[in-house]
């Protein structure tokens, strides 16, 4: 299809008096991820709702693949796929049970419903948990099956809302890579997040939303040249804290360090920080994000760091 | 729609399949209900909590409470059919406990996003619930005959008790269902089984309401669970005392409201 696959133009939604989207404007071309980026509250899962049907907007217009999402509802849930921020699964069927009834839901023809299935269940290492019911599965398995059921009917475009909250680093990596082979196969996805390394390792474009309005996009890099580097963050004994530039390689922290080692300063501790979500918003917007996000950004990027 | 993009090759979407014989709506059902009878399967708690109760309810009032209790026949005889009702009450309402968890769960959302009425799903619950309901009652009754019960009933007695018992379980799981849609979760839907529990104490199911106090016995008397056990202890146990027109209208009309008001309550939460 020529233009856009998803497309919305001034997207406007409120629930009583909270303005949730105030005139949401977002284009992703077919087979490109699109990360939406923003704290709670900020609008990502209202966007994703109203763009998968779920949701009315209250104005402006939403297209997924050609369809309006008002007017042919229909056309736009046959190409698409939501895998919401709580998995919708059942949690008393097996992993097997789910994809199959899920196969009969979709109307997928039955012997190609379950051979997909299986492909799935192996494609994301759940073939020896299949027949095991979901209440005994890790949350990072969850997720992984709630993909597969997503991905039954090979949508052109995958919604994933949210699909690393919640889930510890192990699994965070696995599910980037069941994300990136998705992606390999030309599936156009729009993906929200927290967290900006996740939009970094999935997304080839960002878009940054906040209260309703979206203050920013470009891809990863782009952002984070707005933001500024990373620096190496050297705190001395007695108080005093110095931070150095760096483009967070080894060979260039190793530099830092042993510049540090000659100048024999008394280090406390030292770190390397990464822009986080935290500093793309309080550069953007002059106001940080809601306090609760930043605690867990400051992990990640201590992981990605070390 | 043209896939001429260089960009990247949609994936080919799944051949469309026609719909089968009746239509998509048949199978759509079909497949939540068997979704849910696999769920029932899957906890046994619930099977077994709404069979003990309710047997350990009869052995208690026919052993403990009966000899005390003066009805004019055999307590056994007397109880047998509110013990019944009783059961099919209590195994009605924890569909409340199913839907709510759907409600709150993502689930919905993805069926909702599904070529599929989600209505289906709640009537996938409610046949479980009328399956789930037989294989009790069923049970209950085979045990109620090991402690002395002797119904006199002939074929069109016990055809006219099952048929009125289900459109009494249908009713309630019904009024469960719109329980389970408001209800903020599964353990508060889990509550409204035990208001279900409580209604058949103050009916004719254990005692005759003309012994309760008067504001009682009014309540007892006009109250759904009354006809509908004095209908089923007559037909059963010979007694007079039938009222199937009462028991009747009370199910049906309940049933009708609870089905409208359960399709208005999940539209209206559906669309938010």
């Amino acid at each position: 299809m020529d233009g856009p696959m998803i497309e919305t133009r001034g997207l406007r939604k409120a629930f009583g008096t909270t303005t949730v989207l105030a005139g949401v404007d977002l284009a992703v071309a077919p087979g490109e991820v699109l990360g939406l980026l923003g704290p709670n509250g900020a609008g990502k899962t209202t966007t994703v709702e109203i763009l998968s049907t779920l949701l009315r907007a209250d104005g402006g217009t939403a297209t997924v693949g050609g369809h309006d999402v008002r007017r042919s509802p229909a056309r736009v849930r046959e190409a698409i796929s939501l895998t919401g921020q709580y998995t919708a699964v059942d949690e008393l069927l097996t992993g097997r049970e789910n994809l199959r009834l899920m196969a009969r839901l979709a109307h997928l023809p039955r012997d190609a419903g379950r051979a997909r299935g299986e492909d799935l269940l192996a494609l994301f290492d759940l073939t020896g948990a299949a027949d095991r019911v979901v209440r005994t599965y890790s949350g990072g398995m969850r997720r992984r099956l709630d993909l597969a059921v997503g991905l039954l009917t090979r949508p052109r475009v995958l919604f994933l809302d949210e699909p690393t909250t919640g889930l510890d680093p192990r699994s965070r990596a696995d599910l980037w890579d069941v994300v990136r082979t998705v992606v390999g196969d030309g599936t156009t996805v729009l993906l929200t997040t927290q967290y900006l390394d996740e939009a970094e390792a999935l997304a080839d474009r960002v878009a940054v939303l906040d209260r309703g309005h979206v203050i920013a996009h470009g891809t990863p890099d782009d952002l984070k040249h707005r933001v500024g580097a990373a620096h190496v963050v050297v705190d001395l004994v007695g108080g005093g804290t110095e931070r150095i530039r760096t483009d967070a390689s080894v060979p260039d922290v190793r530099r830092i360090l042993a510049d540090v080692e000659r100048r024999a300063l008394p280090v406390e501790r030292w770190r390397v920080a990464v822009p986080t979500l935290d500093d793309v918003f309080l550069t953007l917007t002059g106001h940080s994000t809601a306090a609760g996000t930043t605690a867990d950004l400051g992990t990640a990027s201590a992981r990605e760091a070390s | 729609m043209t896939t001429t993009t260089a960009t990247a090759p949609a994936p080919a979407a799944a051949a469309p399949v026609r719909p089968p014989r009746g239509g998509w709506a048949l199978h759509d059902t079909a497949a939540m209900i068997g979704r849910s009878l696999r769920r029932s399967l899957r906890t046994p708690d619930t099977l077994i909590m709404g069979l003990a109760l309710p047997i350990i309810l009869m052995l208690l009032f026919v052993y403990v409470f009966g000899g005390a209790i003066s009805t004019g026949q055999a307590y056994v005889d007397f109880v047998v059919p509110g013990i019944v009702l009783l059961c099919a009450g209590y195994g009605a309402a924890t569909t409340a406990v199913s839907v709510a968890s759907d409600m709150t769960g993502g689930l919905m959302n993805r069926f909702r996003t599904l070529p599929v009425r989600p209505v289906a799903a709640l009537t996938g619950h409610v046949v479980e619930s009328v399956v789930r309901n037989a294989v009790s009652t069923a049970l209950v009754v085979g045990v109620a005959f090991a402690v002395g019960f002797r119904p006199t009933a002939g074929l069109l007695g016990w055809a006219g008790t099952a048929g009125l018992l289900l459109l009494y379980v249908l009713a309630l799981t019904w009024v469960a269902v719109c329980i389970g849609i408001v209800a903020s979760g599964p353990e508060a839907a889990n509550g409204f089984t035990f208001a279900i529990m409580f209604l058949p104490y103050v009916s004719s199911a254990f005692v005759p309401p003309e012994t309760m106090p008067r504001v009682l016995e009014v309540i007892a008397t006009y109250q759904p669970v009354t006809p509908v056990t004095d209908t089923v202890r007559a037909w059963l146990t010979g007694v007079p005392g039938a009222h199937p027109v009462a028991a009747l209208l009370w199910c049906g009309g309940l049933l009708l409201a609870a089905r409208l008001v359960a399709a208005w309550l999940f539209r209206r939460r559906a669309a938010r």
